[in-house]
């Protein structure tokens, strides 16, 4: 069984911070778990020291996967160490990965250090896109972001995602304002949508999506929910 | 109006533009780092001046320039970065200069740790700086009382020539969440006839100072300054509480240990015990008076009080309270966030007590 999910053993997840790039990242980890591949997160975010995709260890480590990140002495410092393990990505044919990319050009730039052995693995790099992001929220913002991510990257961008969330109060309507951005964005980039991020308790209200509709559980959650 | 989603220091920082701040100075710390570098971008477009200072000490010196030239203006930092700022905050309420300084705590003491934390109250509500002076200081709780907060802070800067803080905790700096940008009250503010930004038609020149060589005089300029404090205290207090009507157990708690608390009040609630929140949303001036009442009620049996810190706020509590009612402590400190079940478990141990 295939899906858009396991199209490339590699997978790199790009955006702005806040576009959601690490509940993406974590969901696509438990897609890949479904579909019986065994699995790995790189978190590579040097950027925030808050909300990483490392604080969810645990649930990646029961569906038998690995959480690729730097030690523990780092994981609460915000200091540019890239963990030496990312190289199994690399090394390792059977193995799938997602990488969790930093927020912003200035997040994407850790890319450079792995474009290399990236470009040989094919790996795809898909850039996340959440229309309720002041800072993206238009076609024209949001094809400049993704201009910069490549720019800072030295990598391409292969498909966008859109995330149009809204936290908690996410609804279908969220989701289909940024599938028009989403698909504007695509029509002046020729980079084609992927799939649209959907709470899972939306996605059947969703069924006339023209791309895939990927249903999410919100594994990252605030104190207090 | 629309929802946009936001990253809490980077809404701050816009917050700041649309109340008319047109200087930012700072330097940058984790985890408000977005603050200037948002500035850093959007404060041209807004026709302002943004500086990257050398040093914290600088920035809130530019800062004490810029409000004596009558310029709106805000620094932020974050716990070790407000520490250097004390001296200014200082001259800035002496000279009487009207600012907004936000501090993102993270844990402490020295450098601590980036992660969010509570353990500067005592720092911003009793005065980090030497002298008789206190600062408003503002808590949010939400991304969107924080916009809104800090787009207040400015009027009540203006208003009373104080300095004022915006007190966060990491989280509402780093979080995201939706906010809606709604236009705040705006308050008839005097004109700032004594800004130093040239003599103009005036008849005198104005001078920006702290420095009063004279005894009698600088006991003078501090009565003034107590009478504003005074006045202060009795219109700008501020808090919010739930389920308070009926509790036998009142959960204490600023910033967003205040969520948690309500969410544990919440499942106590589901489990017969009877539990309610009193969240001060000024620090300085204290709601000491209704809590005092709250803490009166017959319902009333004991009180916990939660937060990021190894009890700071329990003082006002405390001096709220006045031993009407036993006050209990739950705190978690040097980056730790409470969690829901802790404080759930702290409040359960609070009333076998007291029963």
């Amino acid at each position: 069984m295939s899906s858009w999910v396991d199209i490339s053993r590699l997978t790199v997840i790009v955006g702005h911070f806040g576009s959601g790039k690490t509940e993406i990242a974590v969901n696509m980890a438990m897609a890949l778990a479904d579909l019986g591949h065994a699995f790995a997160v790189a978190d590579l975010d040097i950027v925030d020291p808050y909300f990483r995709s490392r604080e969810c260890k645990s649930i990646i480590e029961e569906r038998g996967g690995r959480l690729i990140a730097s030690s523990q002495a780092n994981m609460d410092a915000d200091m540019p160490s890239m963990p030496p393990d990312v190289f199994a990505l690399f090394d390792t044919p059977e193995l799938y990965g997602i990488l969790d990319i930093g927020g912003d050009p200035a997040g994407a730039r850790v890319l450079a250090r792995y474009r290399h052995q990236l470009q040989q693995n094919s790996a795809r790099v898909l850039c996340v896109v959440n229309g309720n992001r002041p800072l993206s929220d238009t076609p024209e913002k949001a094809v400049q972001y993704i201009r910069d991510i490549e720019r800072a990257s030295g990598m391409n961008i292969d498909g966008l995602i859109n995330n149009t969330h809204c936290c908690y109060l996410t609804e279908l309507e969220d989701i289909r304002s940024g599938a028009q951005l989403a698909e504007q964005v695509s029509v002046l980039t020729g980079i084609p949508v992927v799939c649209h991020a959907v709470p899972r308790k939306l996605a059947e209200q969703a069924s006339d999506f023209v791309y895939p509709v990927f249903p999410m559980n919100l594994y990252m959650k605030k104190p207090w929910e | 109006m629309k929802r946009e989603i936001w990253k809490g220091s980077e809404a701050i920082a816009e917050a700041a533009i649309r109340a008319g701040c047109r200087g930012f100075f700072g330097y940058p710390i984790t985890p408000q780092n977005e603050i200037p570098e948002y500035m850093s971008h959007k404060m041209a477009e807004a026709g302002g001046v943004f500086v990257q200072a050398e040093s914290e000490v600088s920035a809130i010196n530019m800062v004490y320039g810029a409000a004596g030239a009558g310029v709106r203006c805000m620094t932020s930092s974050s716990s070790p970065g407000v520490s250097l700022k004390q001296e200014g905050i200082s001259y800035m309420a002496g000279a009487k200069l009207p600012a907004v300084i936000v501090n993102v705590m993270r844990g402490g003491p020295g450098l601590g740790s980036i992660q969010p934390s509570q353990a500067d109250y005592y720092q911003a509500t009793r005065g980090g700086g030497n002298g008789d002076y206190r600062t408003p200081v503002l808590a949010p709780a939400n991304l969107q009382e924080a916009v809104d907060l800090v787009q207040e802070a400015f009027d009540i800067a203006d208003q009373y020539r104080t300095p004022v803080m915006i007190l966060a905790d990491g989280l509402i700096g780093q979080m995201m969440e939706p906010i809606v940008w709604h236009d705040i009250p705006k308050r008839d503010l005097p004109p700032k006839t004594w800004a130093a930004n040239g003599r103009g038609d005036r008849d005198h020149n104005n001078f920006i100072n702290s420095l009063l060589i004279d005894a009698p005089a600088c006991e003078r300029h501090n009565q003034e300054l107590l009478e504003t404090y005074h006045y202060i205290e009795e219109h700008e207090v501020r808090w919010e509480e739930l389920m308070t009507e009926d509790a036998e157990i009142v959960i204490t708690a600023y910033g967003t240990p205040a969520r948690i608390a309500i969410t544990a009040a919440e499942n106590l609630r589901k489990k017969g015990i009877k539990a309610g929140v009193f969240r001060p949303i000024t620090l300085w001036p204290f709601p000491f008076k209704r809590l005092k009442e709250i803490a009166s009620q017959d319902s009333v049996k004991v009180l916990l009080d939660v937060e990021m810190s190894t009890g700071q706020m329990l003082d006002d509590v405390n001096l709220a309270v006045a031993e009407r009612k036993p006050v209990k402590f739950y705190g978690r400190y040097g980056g730790v966030i409470p969690t829901v079940s802790e404080i759930e478990a702290a409040a359960e141990a609070a009333c076998g007590e007291v029963k």
